[in-house]
């Protein structure tokens, strides 16, 4: 039954061209600060600076634009892009809001005009932060150290992969230990990062209730288990029951235990990653601890572990000496050296301690709770609508932070696919809903995710709207499968992007293939 | 069992649902009594039951912006100070527009729609790519990696999977940072796709690479050539034509690494023979933030070869199902881990895509005379700040032709540390060059300083009289 009154939307339309092809000859954007006479008189022409054999011949084929004019096209673009302004309940990544206040702090001098090489003396702000926020992720996990070198969730289960080498390899098993054990259902940058770090990849398929068994995966550890590396809730809120054992029987083997905890949102306040055992786990705070999604990154995969592997973690990182001075240490001798340059995504990390310290543990809790409450609340409305059914339904437990449904009967009823769904939702102004990883075990899958940001009212639209395009698929089903019509523009039409005949990703290159 | 109303949430600017009347109506539609009854699939002594020690709300925004800045101040910035630290971070210009786009809230808090509802953000990121290949002289360019060490990472094992071969030639000279990175990359021996590392010396003389020993590192089994320009040490590689035509001659691919800020006067890799070109993207309109502001990239030319072993996602222009309307869609999705897993072509994740919309603002700002002027402020401005430097009594520049941006300061003879050097001139207000003398003790007591458009004649000559006190 709809509720809300759906809204007349209308995606902003500006028609923007490319921006090589708003150009006309002779204009500037910036300038670059005028080489003082003294400078000039002293060097001579900057041209002869440069070794003969490397001087650029062919000036660059960029735009040449006004100040004001790149400033509106760009600005049109922002427009052109739905973003949050909607409403987005992308499953796995947590929608939260970003308090506007980080943006001010974050942006002025004191964090982005500081250079990573800097005296440690001139850099305690950041320092403190940064040890402070380690200090609060130590808590909520039960670990002993927190690093921020990693750009993203990706990245920290590949700082797994690697500490993972560089522990086998310290005690002489690396060459025996090859395998590392992840699930079916574990994101895709598990198995994807062990195989970069060379490891072979082990992967448990899942059973009816929605975990592998625990009996599956005994027949598989061995004295080749390098390490296990799993999310739990998985991504579908199946949260497994299991998982104390699955670490023993790891850790009998010989093998380490990684907690991709990018689904912690749900479970924030009531778990803990050293609790269950494990030896390392991993936190988003691009997603969980309110940083931002910034569309793909600048991310921080905050990587945690116990005393056993803090000799292998990849410097530099901050730490306090006995004066309280905080300073960078490199790694030590058993280190990894690095996964990436720096120190981490030091605004994010900001972002996450001030989003932390606005919530407080009680917000924290709050938030975990209003999340799971908000998700169930959504699966009681959503099943009332014909053709929504919910996947794994022989788990009958109720789900964590997020519920993962079909569209199957739908699309067999109507021949409207979810993907047509999703494109038909944009049009009421609800941003695209997450499907699922590959490969997918439902048909026409998608998975909300709540969270704790969106208000009843907010859910509630999404819930209607979803409605309204189900009633449409049945009455109508060329408009869902024809949409988005209220969009920027309308859907991509059916070239084979995988093509190298088709596919540019310059415009020089499309006007070469396409004129 | 405890009543509904047992554990109500306090309010918070943050969560709607925090007001009562919305919290009791998710209880009641979801038929939930007890919050814990969602909670029942996990077991009890799975549940943590101790105290925490996380502090209590800041729900204020004045007092949590009072805390944070308080906390923050005690940070001295390259804005305070006059810094000459680069080393892979450098100091540019950012200009406002760049901030601004960055900060839009619908670039900055999305993750992903549509093809439709994220156009302008595709948009944004196929006039990076765009912008970018021109700049490199490239037509095959893909989204954002997190750095310039990740994506040499990633280049030298795409070069690896091309020709199958195991073992890569990096110069010695290479960012010890980024060396780091790479090596990681690179795997270890007793595992799947180790690449063996051979690092070619550096030309004591000039800081560039030195060819007698890269002739006698090459082989048959080289998978690829590594070098960058300009180089750590700031030096422009002028022999990069026969570096290339050497490494192509026993069948290695050619991977470049580059400052792109330099390209409106330093050629093209393209034009001497890079196959592969990946370089950083912080200095085209991103803060230093730390670190926090570095960026990589990868670019080919548009061949299957080397397309098909991207691990990037990239945007591809293409039409909707309306005639004349334009469309972005990704390609080659599938060879990604998101869409092969283990299978896929190395890994991807979050990347700084938000970066790629400063970098687009940056170059659209720029244009082709804008890279010219900025490259040419640059190399006068560094070339003026070495003679002056090397004019100082003891202190000598290393290599005095051919640089750009940064230099290498040699203080042997003043019988002083970089370490002493630099504490003395913070307290001049000035941040000295990065200090080579751990990672590079042939170097001496040397410090790599960088110089940029944003240094103007007094900053230098502030330096310049700071470091005739602070060396006499």
């Amino acid at each position: 039954m709809i509720k809300s009154k759906i809204r007349k939307y209308h995606a902003a339309s500006w028609d923007e061209p490319l921006v090589m092809d708003l150009s006309q000859p002779g204009r500037r954007g910036a300038m670059a600060p005028e080489i003082e006479g003294e400078i000039a008189s002293t060097v001579g022409d900057p041209t002869s600076l440069v070794p003969s054999a490397l001087r650029r011949k062919d000036a660059p084929v960029l735009p040449e634009m006004s100040e004001f004019e790149v400033q509106r096209h760009y600005l049109h673009l922002s427009q052109q892009t739905l973003g949050m302004m909607g409403i987005s309940l992308f499953g796995t990544c947590t929608m939260k809001y970003n308090p506007r206040l980080n943006e001010r702090l974050v942006y002025s001098p004191f964090v982005a005009e500081m250079h990573p090489h800097q005296d440690p003396a001139t850099m305690q702000g950041i320092l403190e932060i940064i040890y402070r926020f380690d200090e609060i992720l130590r808590d909520l996990s039960g670990l002993d150290k927190f690093v921020f070198q990693a750009g993203g969730g990706a990245d920290a289960a590949y700082t797994m992969a690697t500490i993972t080498r560089a522990y086998h390899a310290s005690r002489g098993e690396l060459a025996q230990r090859d395998e590392i054990i992840t699930t079916a259902q574990a994101h895709p940058c598990n198995p994807a990062t062990a195989a970069a770090a060379g490891f072979k990849v082990i992967t448990l398929p899942l059973e009816a209730d929605g975990y592998p068994s625990l009996e599956a995966l005994k027949s598989v550890v061995s004295e080749r288990t390098a390490a296990l590396m799993v999310n739990n809730p998985d991504d579908i809120g199946i949260y497994n029951p299991n998982i104390k054992e699955w670490v023993k029987v790891v850790h009998d083997a010989g093998g380490l235990c990684f907690y991709d905890h990018a689904n912690f949102n749900g479970v924030m306040t009531r778990i803990r990653a050293a609790d269950l055992g494990f030896d390392a786990c991993m936190y988003m705070l691009h997603k969980t601890f309110g940083g931002l999604k910034s569309g793909g990154g600048p991310a921080v995969g905050a990587f945690g572990c116990n005393k056993k592997l803090i000799p292998f973690l990849a410097g530099p990182y901050v730490d306090k000496n006995a004066e309280g001075e905080y300073y960078l240490k490199e790694g030590l001798e058993g280190s990894v050296g690095r996964v990436r340059e720096f120190f981490g995504n030091v605004p994010v990390v900001i972002r996450a301690y001030s989003w932390t310290r606005a919530m407080g543990i009680d917000g924290l809790r709050d938030a975990a709770n209003i999340s799971v409450l908000a998700n169930n609340y959504m699966e009681k409305r959503l099943l009332a609508i014909k053709g929504v059914t919910k996947g794994l339904p022989e788990h009958t437990k109720r789900r964590l932070e997020m519920t993962r449904y079909s569209l199957g009967e739908l699309t067999a009823d109507t021949g409207v696919t979810v993907v047509d769904v999703q494109n038909r939702m944009t049009d009421y102004g609800v941003d695209a809903f997450w499907l699922s990883h590959e490969p997918w075990f439902i048909p026409e899958p998608f998975t909300p995710e709540a969270g704790e940001l969106w208000s009843i009212e907010d859910l509630d639209y999404w819930i209607d709207v979803l409605e309204v395009v189900c009633e449409e698929a049945r009455k109508d089903p060329q408009l869902v499968k024809t949409a988005p019509h209220n969009q920027v523009v309308h859907k991509q039409g059916s070239a084979n992007l995988d093509d190298p005949k088709n596919w540019a990703t310059t415009y020089r290159a499309y006007k070469r293939k396409h004129g | 069992m405890a009543s509904s109303n047992s554990h109500l949430p306090s309010p918070h600017p943050f969560m709607a649902n925090t007001a009562p009347a919305s919290y009791k109506e998710l209880l009641r539609v979801a038929e939930v009594t007890d919050i814990e009854e969602v909670f029942e699939q996990i077991p009890d002594d799975h549940r943590f039951k101790g105290e925490w020690k996380v502090p209590k709300a800041l729900k204020s925004e004045a007092a949590l912006s009072k805390h944070l800045t308080s906390i923050l101040r005690k940070n001295i910035s390259a804005a305070d100070h006059i810094s000459f630290l680069g080393a892979g971070c450098w100091q540019h210009y950012v200009p406002a527009i760049c901030d601004e786009m960055v900060t839009r809230t619908e670039f900055s808090t999305n993750v992903w729609g549509t093809p439709s509802s994220d156009h302008g953000r595709n948009q944004v990121w196929f006039e990076f790519s765009s912008q970018l290949g021109e700049l490199v002289g490239m037509e095959f360019v893909g989204l954002p990696l997190y750095s310039y060490g990740t994506a040499a990472g990633h280049a030298l094992r795409m070069a690896a999977r091309i020709n199958g071969r195991n073992r890569v030639v990096l110069p010695a000279s290479l960012d010890p940072e980024r060396a780091k990175v790479i090596q990681t990359y690179c795997g270890y021996k007793e595992l799947n796709g180790h690449l063996e590392i051979t690092y070619v010396k550096f030309d004591p003389s000039t800081g560039r690479l030195d060819l007698a020993d890269l002739k006698s590192a090459l082989g048959n089994d080289v998978a690829a050539v590594y070098f960058e320009n300009p180089n750590y040490f700031g030096a422009l590689e002028s022999e990069a034509a026969e570096i290339s035509r050497l490494a192509h001659e026993v069948g290695a691919e050619v991977v470049v690494g580059v400052d792109p800020i330099s390209l409106g006067i330093v050629a093209a890799p393209s034009q001497y023979g890079a196959d592969i070109i990946v370089g950083t993207t912080q200095t085209l309109g991103v803060h230093m933030n730390a670190g926090g502001g570095v960026g990589g990239f990868i670019a080919t030319r548009d061949e299957e070869k080397y397309a098909r072993e991207y691990p990037t996602l990239q945007v591809s222009l293409t039409a909707t199902t309306e005639p004349g309307e334009m469309a972005f869609g990704l390609t080659l999705f599938h060879q990604s881990s998101y869409g092969s897993r283990e299978e896929g072509k190395d890994w991807t994740g979050n990347s700084v895509y938000l970066w790629a919309v400063a970098n687009a603002t940056y170059m659209s700002l720029m244009g082709p005379q804008g890279f010219v002027d900025v490259g040419n402020s640059i190399i006068a401005r560094a070339s003026y700040a070495a003679k002056k430097i090397d004019d100082i009594k003891g202190v000598k520049v290393l290599w005095k032709d051919g640089f750009f941006k940064e230099f290498v300061v040699n203080f042997d003879k003043t019988e002083k540390s970089v370490k002493k050097i630099n504490k003395k001139l913070l307290k001049h207000g000035i941040f000295g060059g990065k200090d080579l003398s751990d990672d590079f003790p042939q170097l001496g007591e040397s410090a790599l300083y960088c110089v940029t458009e944003v240094h103007s004649l007094e900053d230098i000559d502030t330096l310049v009289e700071a470091l005739e006190e602070v060396t006499a």
